[in-house]
């Protein structure tokens, strides 16, 4: 148990900056989740932690204490790695007794932790088998039951369900979440995959070109993005972004798109008015109706995607183009109109200039 | 469907060629080792054995110096690998793992090595080599089958662990090992298939090498070199024993060598 602290951390390869002043702190038992496009830095950002790689600038903290020097066995810490890192020519009994071994640990505490780690991995079975005889998702568990097995402070995860086929990634996805909780070990997981993200961690920092550029709860992430990237990149479908101007309307503001305007209410719209906006908007967050009415948009619908649980519009509104979730009763052809409703409390203002997300939620409550 | 079986016919008939291409020389050459000196003059040739004896082999290894030459090189051999793994391994592991200035360069001045003729080197090396003290000697043949045998020692080392993945020794320093625990308990391992190739490699380039081992010694060749000096004065059925002698300690070795190739754990070495 411990917790980690990253402190204006810098990596290069070459004239490469990989990772670029990263401050990060994890609290002790808790789950986060670096996230972010493949070449980000992610990785490296991870490795720096186990020590696989040396620091440029900046120190590592684990646990209270200064790691940076450290190598990476007296860093208490355990990597699943992507490839599982399985080792070919011992069984996976030994496999999970590696690290055991390697701290000296008795048979007794030895067997007794393999035994415990398999179990909970389920993959008693296959204690006596070589890895090349199992499938991959046996061969993740082991990689994460060697993992848990020395009870390290801390549990270092490189896109650690990445290499399994969909279903199974899925159902891994929440039996390795289940199991971490259980554990309450401090967890660093890295993944591309924003589902993943949102769905196993408590936090997720979302990186871009070596920055962290967004640290919350995976629900603030999703519907508070700090900038027009992390909005574009997390969720299915990603944000709308629309182009808007804010002007004063009598007690309140008028919000024009290209499509159209609908007023918005509200003490602080003020701040908004006049300036170079963009309007973001996740796609449930926009009603669909077949009438006009007081506030609602035109748009045309280009695509109706039928998902079962709800229909995925794209539509078309003046210039832009937005993605929609309508009611899985609703059916409107394509070329037909559709009005739209933008719920003011969920808009994300962001800058037009730089991208960036205002703080300020006019008409939140 | 009747194709089919064409192009398995065709493999089969090539495999059956170039087996018979390899095996036949060594079954004949085999043959007459151990065929009573008339039988080995005689003409045509029996392919079946026949006139079975040891006459031919006790008279080439009673001949003066065989035994000697051939205990020196089985020491210049056995020498040889020592120095050309222990000093290629490491140099292999380097070029397969670290990035490092001048990596190319390297890699290039170890297979360039081999572009200077030995027989231009020859002179110099034997007058070093007498000056040093260490002319006609085990260690001296030994050392120039070294340097003959280390660029290839270190090619094929260092694909051997290019093909070992570097996670799974970062995963042995996450669980606990140094860098050189990891490389002893997973790298060197799982490289053991390939370092036994590259053993074969480095024995046989040593036990066949004629020329070095004939300008450095004089007194105390190897047996090529003995085998050399000797041939042209020789009877037919010496140079048969002879030939046995030099080919039979290649084909135990790989056939010793040859379990580790194909014995890795249903070979997983990726």
């Amino acid at each position: 148990m411990a917790a980690v602290r990253f402190e204006s951390v810098r990596k290069t390869f070459g004239n490469v900056t990989a990772v670029d002043d990263v401050d990060l702190d994890v609290a002790d038992g808790e789950f986060i989740v670096l996230l972010g496009p493949s070449g980000c830095g992610k990785t490296t950002l991870l490795r720096c932690l186990a020590g696989l790689e040396k620091v440029d600038g900046g120190r590592v903290h684990i646990g209270g204490r200064d790691a940076t020097d450290l190598p990476p066995r007296r860093r208490s810490i355990a990597m699943v790695f992507q490839s599982y890192a399985v080792f070919p020519h011992m069984k996976v009994r030994d496999n999970i007794a590696f690290g055991l071994r390697m701290q000296k640990e008795s048979r007794s505490t030895i067997e007794e932790r393999v035994g415990s780690a398999a179990a909970l991995l389920q993959i008693e079975e296959y204690l006596d088998r070589y890895p090349a005889q199992l499938s991959g998702g046996q061969r993740q568990r082991v990689a994460v039951a060697r993992a848990i097995a020395t009870k390290a402070d801390v549990l270092l995860m490189d896109e650690a369900l990445s290499n399994l086929d969909a279903l199974l990634r899925m159902e891994a996805r929440a039996e390795l979440k289940a199991l971490l909780q259980k554990l309450r070990t401090t967890t660093i997981y890295v993944t591309h995959d924003q589902i993943e993200a949102l769905s196993m961690g408590d936090r997720v920092a979302v990186m871009r070109s070596g920055r962290t550029i967004q640290v919350d709860s995976p629900l603030t992430v999703y519907d508070n993005p700090a900038d027009m990237f992390v909005g574009g990149f997390i969720g299915t479908p990603p944000m709308n972004f629309l182009e808007a101007d804010v002007s004063p309307n009598g007690s309140g503001s008028v919000v024009r798109l290209s499509g159209g305007s609908f007023p918005l209410a509200g003490a602080d719209t003020a701040s908004l008015n006049g300036r170079k906006l963009v309007l973001g908007i996740r796609a449930e967050a926009i009603g669909v109706e077949r009438e006009p009415g007081e506030g609602l948009i035109r748009a045309t619908v280009v695509v109706n995607e039928p998902l079962g649980s709800h229909n995925l519009l794209t539509v078309r509104s003046g210039e832009d183009l937005l993605k929609v979730s309508a009611r899985p009763d609703l059916f409107p052809p394509p070329d037909s109109d559709v009005w739209l409703r933008i719920e003011p409390d969920r808009i994300r203002w962001m800058d037009r200039e730089t991208r960036s997300a205002l703080d300020l939620r006019p008409a939140a409550v | 469907m009747k194709a089919a079986w064409l192009p398995r016919v065709a493999l089969h008939a090539g495999a059956v060629i170039l087996s018979l291409w390899v095996v036949l020389p060594i079954y004949f050459i085999t043959l007459a080792a151990f065929s009573t000196q008339d039988a080995v003059y005689k003409y045509p040739k029996n392919l079946v054995p026949q006139d079975l004896s040891t006459e031919t082999m006790r008279f080439f290894l009673n001949s003066a110096g065989v035994v000697d030459s051939l205990q020196r090189s089985v020491f210049v051999a056995a020498l040889t690998l020592l120095f050309a793994l222990g000093v290629g391994t490491p140099a292999g592991y380097a070029i397969a793992r670290f990035v490092f200035r001048g990596a190319n360069g390297f890699r290039l001045a170890v297979v360039s090595t081999r572009a200077f003729p030995i027989v231009i080197l020859s002179i110099p090396l034997a007058v070093t080599y007498i000056r040093w003290g260490i002319d006609d000697s085990v260690l001296g043949v030994a050392l120039a089958h070294t340097a003959l045998a280390l660029p290839f020692a270190v090619l094929v080392t260092s694909s051997v662990f290019a093909g070992i993945s570097v996670e799974l020794e970062e995963a042995a320093m996450t669980l606990g090992c140094s860098r050189m625990a990891a490389f002893r308990k997973i790298a060197l391992p799982l490289a053991l298939p390939g370092l036994a190739a590259a053993a074969i490699f480095v024995f046989i380039i040593s036990w066949n090498e004629v020329f070095a081992a004939s300008i450095l010694t004089l007194r105390n060749p190897t047996l090529p070199a003995q085998v050399l000096s000797v041939l042209n004065e020789s009877a037919l059925p010496f140079r048969f024993a002879g030939g046995f002698f030099l080919l039979a300690p290649s084909l135990i070795v790989i056939f010793v060598i040859r379990k580790y190739l194909f014995n890795m754990w249903g070979r997983v070495v990726k």
